[in-house]
């Protein structure tokens, strides 16, 4: 699984994980459903129960496709930087890039690929115009390292890190359509949809976008 | 070609000079092996001459049989038939003592009570490929028609033709549909001929260390193998069974090669290095004064007592005719086009017979077809030969992908 900048927050009730059950909301039932990065499986099952989806992963530690494989889930170990290349066009209907895109070697690359192989795309990452990370950055001059973001920065395997702006604008620029785009605070909750941009760019932990090709 | 030296070593050299002229007497294990040919020490199924196995080669081969083994029991549904297929020089003893050898089945560690291909669960069939030595019928066994055995009268087989066979044999014994079929290497691309020929009797896929064809590479060491074979004088064109002798130093000549492409250089540096077999330092002659020249001979020895010459050639060349996408057009993907079948493929970082390369190609076809696939590359510096071997990556992949598809399937 790919670092997150922000502790994934659950629901207490299910234990699902608040920004999976956001990404399974956004999934229509009975779709095909490929999803990047999957880690040991948890939103392809959590999609597979609720959304009743045909869903196929790519995960890079054998760790993650052993547990998938444990499960039940068709899973590649493979590389969202090398292998995304091999997918026809339309083989999906929704292809999913959990809290991976930071984590990429070229994310425009990567974002161009899923907008290809899936008929929408669905984006989650850490929101680095966080008020947290700005704060640390112009007070202390440094680069965050904190409890969420437990990495420095010769070592943190996220290397391309973005804000909400920075992902709104690489969107523009490969053509993408946004269908949906939700920013979620420190609790993993939704925030108000009507707030202007620059308050979800200082304040949300994450971003999540659906989008489609332009 | 090999020179006895004074000093013995450890593994001297091919089969046992005679002390007079020094041909090659048979051992009695070979004697061994050469009966299995026609009465094998496992299950047989016959087919007559109305039941011909209808051949790639356009041969209609009849009267034939298969032999077998069987482990487990087959339940009321008829549902958790797991079909194994065994590699180039393997054989249906897949789990209990090899009759020839006296060693262990050739995939104990995957094949067993409570191993991943487990058989207090499963009914576990293993076969002989068509043109094998252990009493499948093959270029040893003996041709009706003229009493005396097919050597180079046999038909060429091809992978497709060993799948056919398993079919009739499945067919035989009432079993539909398979709830997975399992093979590493040649048996990975009987996997793989399985799906792509039978689709709707094949519920779950297993190929490890495989490829959808045969490398030009592999092609080019199976031909080393074989002419090794062929210029043996003891070959005699291939009728060596009906002349009283055996080409066994070809043979071992050719085992010795293809070992080494089972390995990985590093395995190799790791088990002998440069270390000398028996002595401190060189003999200043051809004896083997290393140890892996020692090891490359015993592989030699020990292979041409269990196993026939002639196929070797077929079952090699079996191989190397293997295009699973010249099937289909040229598209690999369209071989598994509307496959309901789960794949999970296995390959080995250090394997460069059949590179992780090879399983990709095989992966990229199932995703380009929408087919149901899981790929795992397992981390082993064994070489191809790590999917005989004790990887407990391979077992816990296989484990994991064979128990989720069991609950689909609803076997117990």
């Amino acid at each position: 699984m790919a670092p997150s900048l922000a502790v994934p927050t659950t629901d207490t009730l299910t234990g699902h994980r608040l920004d999976f059950l956001l990404v399974a909301d956004m999934v229509e039932p009975g779709s095909r459903v490929l999803d990047v990065g999957c880690g040991d499986g948890a939103l392809l099952s959590l999609l597979r129960e609720r959304r009743n989806v045909d869903g196929r992963g790519i995960e890079l530690s054998r760790e993650g496709v052993n547990a998938c494989l444990a499960k039940g889930l068709p899973v590649i170990q493979g590389d969202a930087d090398t292998d995304l290349a091999d997918y026809p066009d339309d083989a999906f209907d929704y292809v999913i890039l959990s809290q991976t895109i930071q984590a990429t070697r070229q994310p425009r690359v990567v974002l161009e690929h899923l907008l290809r192989i899936g008929r929408r795309a669905i984006v989650s990452f850490p929101n680095f115009g966080h008020w947290r990370v700005r704060v640390d950055l112009a007070l202390r001059g440094r680069m965050p390292v904190t409890e969420n973001l437990p990495y420095s920065w010769y070592d943190t395997p996220n290397i391309h890190f973005c804000t909400i702006r920075d992902f709104v604008e690489l969107c523009r620029e490969v053509g993408a359509q946004m269908e949906k785009a939700v920013a979620l605070n420190a609790g993993g909750k939704p925030m108000q949809v009507s707030l202007p941009w620059w308050v979800w760019n200082l304040l949300g932990y994450q971003g999540v976008f659906l989008l489609k090709r332009g | 070609m090999f020179v006895d030296g004074s000093i013995r070593p450890k593994y001297p050299l091919f089969g046992k000079p005679n002390e007079t002229d020094g041909s090659m007497t048979l051992s009695s294990l070979s004697l061994e092996a050469r009966s299995q040919a026609d009465d094998p020490s496992s299950l047989v199924m016959r087919f007559g001459a109305d039941e011909p196995l209808m051949m790639d080669a356009g041969i209609a081969l009849a009267p034939w049989q298969i032999a077998y083994q069987t482990y487990g029991t087959l339940n009321a549904d008829r549902s958790n038939a797991v079909l194994i297929c065994h590699a180039l020089t393997g054989d249906q003893h897949v789990a209990n003592d090899n009759p020839v050898t006296g060693k262990p089945g050739w995939w104990r560690t995957m094949v067993g009570p409570g191993r991943p291909v487990d058989t207090n669960r499963f009914f576990v069939i293993c076969a002989n490929v068509i043109g094998g030595c252990m009493g499948t019928t093959g270029p040893a066994s003996t041709d009706p028609a003229t009493g005396q055995p097919y050597a180079l009268n046999f038909p060429v087989v091809t992978i497709r033709d060993m799948v056919r066979a398993q079919a009739a044999l499945l067919d035989r014994l009432g079993i539909e549909t398979l709830f997975c079929v399992i093979g590493g290497s040649m048996g990975g691309m009987q996997v793989l001929q399985w799906a792509a020929s039978y689709p709707d009797r094949v519920f779950a896929a297993l190929p490890i260390a495989a490829a959808a064809r045969h490398s030009a590479q592999n092609i080019a060491f199976h031909e080393v193998g074989r002419q090794a074979v062929m210029a043996d004088p003891d070959w005699r064109g291939g009728r060596y069974l009906l002349e009283g002798t055996r080409p066994s130093k070809g043979l071992a000549v050719a085992r010795m090669g293809a070992h080494i492409t089972y390995l990985s250089e590093i395995a190799l540096h790791r088990k002998f290095g440069r270390n000398f077999q028996d002595r401190s330092a060189p003999t200043f002659s051809f004896d083997a004064d290393f140890q892996i020249e020692s090891y490359l001979r015993y592989q030699g020895i020990s292979f041409v007592e269990r196993f026939d010459a002639n196929s070797y050639l077929y079952v090699t060349r079996a191989m190397d005719y293997f295009d699973l996408a010249a099937e289909h057009d040229g598209s690999l993907a369209r071989a598994f086009k509307g496959s309901a079948t789960r794949f999970c493929v296995i390959s080995f970082t250090s394997d460069w017979l059949f590179p992780t390369s090879d399983s990709r190609a095989i992966v990229h076809a199932l995703n380009a077809a929408a087919a149901s696939v899981a790929f795992v590359e397992v981390e082993s510096d064994k070489g191809h030969d790590a999917f005989l071997l004790d990887e407990p990556e391979m077992f816990a992949a296989a484990c994991g992908f064979i128990d989720a598809a069991a609950r689909v399937r609803g076997i117990a």
